[in-house]
């Protein structure tokens, strides 16, 4: 992997620069320069990466572990060195724990199929948190149907915040798994996952981390967090839609039973006896998405250019910044307010429904996410049906900010 | 593609102060509408008098489109008999999906707001979800009709 080049970057974040690299950004919605705040729900993709998809559909595409042929071990290299990205990138410590399946969804689902479901009896405990997207809660009621294992929910205060005492105060000797988010997608919230994955740890709790959010706000080491699963997915970090990446500590996979059987996932079959593939082909059945792990390396690749830095320090102002101006808005309530949270801004404003809001906006072209963030419960405890939510990434800029506030002003003005 | 299209003042009139908003009771029918996607929720009571809808009252929590769209709609169909009732749910179906529905300000009155809906295919469920539960309601043998309508 390319290391940063810090030392040729200027001082500042270049936005326009990076700008420059999404071709997106160049559009305009009726009749105004896009204004992309929905980043928390899908990033945009670079030329890098729209270029890597194109060249491997164009010149390099054929099915990969099968043929002697060329084009199959090109297809080959390929998806294969992006996984030998995806080492560093999160610092896995080998490419075994690096498992591609369809997204964060799917690596969660695997982990509970896999992990929790055989391994779960009555009376044993899943821990998550109030402020989980529904991707963290539906597959552990899936798991806890299965085994008579009893789904618990840690609490968030009002700021959206989730206390590490809180949590610890509900793990027990029942408790088997922890499932937390990094980020939280409805809130911004960042969990001190660290801790708490070191006290789950001391109580031989096992730990997977969403990072569905935090893959692009935030670095992630994983062995620095030392959790045993990592999750994310690679649209959220500027690459194709339909892949994501499940990290597993090697010896946790090791104890697994594939999830789905399947050509690719097997060393030999018989009808008496199946061996299994090595990790982590063992949870890779069937021909997978071979352009979107493509795309992901090149994303991986196309962030390594960056000083990454010197992006998040962009973010963090823009979301201060958004934030201030934001409140000045009478009426305007922020929805999460946690001292630490990365790059989004959930609000509400008195009298205009999120749904209004976000046709209003689109008008003025300005892409933001409204509904209940598939976080239902986290809508229920702030007692909001739905709230409007501007997610940033380091290529939005003030002035854009100003924008969106001028046209939740006008909003606001309309159903005055 | 006009905002002002959309958010006519019949429509940010009906959003702001509500008809036949609230409880209705005794009530012969009660059927919920829900909208997944957005989380708008509504709950709509009708009592009927021989085979006319002799009282309509609503409530929920939707956007302006979903309460408006509720709200003129109960002012439309009270007093009229369950076929009249479908026929209009069917007519401001074809004026919400169809862009080549005629719009007859004199025959749909205040509903011609509506129309404006249709431009924005992504607001076309807000304002058909009280249709689409009212329907259920109407075509519902059971006086008291239990099932939920969903527009997802």
């Amino acid at each position: 992997m390319n290391k940063p080049v810090t030392a040729l970057q200027p001082a500042r974040f270049d936005v326009a620069a990076v700008r420059g690299e999404f071709p997106v950004l160049a559009r305009t919605i009726h009749g105004h320069p896009l204004v992309f705040l929905d980043n928390g729900a899908s990033a945009q993709r670079p030329n890098a990466v729209i270029a890597a998809v194109d060249d491997y559909e164009r010149h390099h595409h054929a099915n990969i572990h099968r043929g002697v042929h060329t084009l199959s071990q090109e297809a080959t290299a390929l998806y294969e060195g992006a996984r030998d990205r995806i080492v560093p990138f999160i610092n896995a410590h080998s490419r075994a724990e690096i498992v591609f399946v369809r997204g964060t969804t799917e690596a969660i689902n695997l982990v509970a199929q896999s992990y929790a479901r055989p391994l779960l009896r009555a009376g044993d405990e899943i821990l998550i948190t109030h402020l989980e997207h529904h991707a963290n809660i539906v597959p552990w009621q899936l798991v806890c149907e299965q085994t008579g294992a009893t789904l618990v929910v840690a609490p968030i205060d009002g700021k959206g915040e989730v206390h590490f005492d809180a949590v610890v105060a509900l793990m027990s000797p029942r408790t088997k798994l922890l499932a937390c988010a990094h980020v939280s997608n409805a809130l911004g919230t960042v969990l001190p996952v660290r801790r708490l994955v070191a006290a789950a740890k001391a109580r031989g709790i096992v730990t997977l981390i969403d990072g569905a959010q935090a893959i692009p706000h935030l670095p992630v080491d994983v062995q620095a967090l030392d959790c045993d699963f990592y999750a994310f997915s690679a649209h959220k970090v500027f690459g194709p839609t339909g892949v994501g990446v499940l990290y597993g500590r090697e010896s946790v996979l090791e104890r697994m039973p594939p999830w789905q059987g399947g050509g690719d996932m097997i060393l030999t079959v018989s009808f008496t006896k199946t061996t299994y593939n090595a990790l982590p082909y063992k949870f890779e059945a069937g021909t997978p998405n071979i352009s979107g792990v493509v795309g992901l390396g090149a994303a991986v690749d196309w962030l390594a250019t960056l000083d990454l830095e010197a992006a998040h320090a962009h973010e963090a102002e823009l979301l201060s910044y958004a934030t201030e101006v934001l409140t000045d808005i009478e009426g305007l309530r922020v929805i999460g307010t946690a001292a630490d949270k990365a790059s989004l801004v959930s609000f509400v404003v008195d009298g205009v429904h999120p749904h209004d809001l976000g046709t209003i906006l689109d008008q003025d072209g300005i892409a933001i996410r409204t509904g209940h963030h598939c976080a239902m419960p986290v809508m229920e405890f702030f007692r909001v049906p739905a709230t409007a939510r501007a997610s940033f990434a380091f290529y939005n800029t003030f002035e854009e900010v100003d924008r969106l506030a001028a046209s939740v002003a006008r909003a606001r003005r309309l159903f005055a | 593609m006009e905002l002002a299209d959309l958010y006519r003042d019949v429509i940010l009139d009906h959003n702001r102060r509500p008809r036949n908003f609230g409880e209705l009771t005794p009530a012969d029918a009660t059927i919920e509408g829900f909208n997944p996607l957005c989380g708008d929720r509504l709950t709509l009571r009708l009592r009927f008098g021989e085979d006319r809808i002799e009282d309509i009252r609503f409530d929920g929590a939707g956007c302006a489109i979903s309460t408006a769209s509720a709200s003129l709609m109960t002012e439309a169909v009270k007093g009229k008999t369950r076929i009249e009732a479908l026929a209009l749910f069917e007519r401001i179906h074809r004026l919400l999906t169809d862009d080549a529905a005629p719009v007859d300000d004199d025959e749909l009155g205040k509903l011609a707001a509506l129309s404006g809906v249709r431009e924005f295919p992504a607001r076309v469920k807000c304002a058909s979800l009280c249709w689409h539960t009212l329907a259920k309601a109407l075509q519902s043998n059971q006086p008291q009709a239990p099932a939920a309508v969903s527009t997802e």
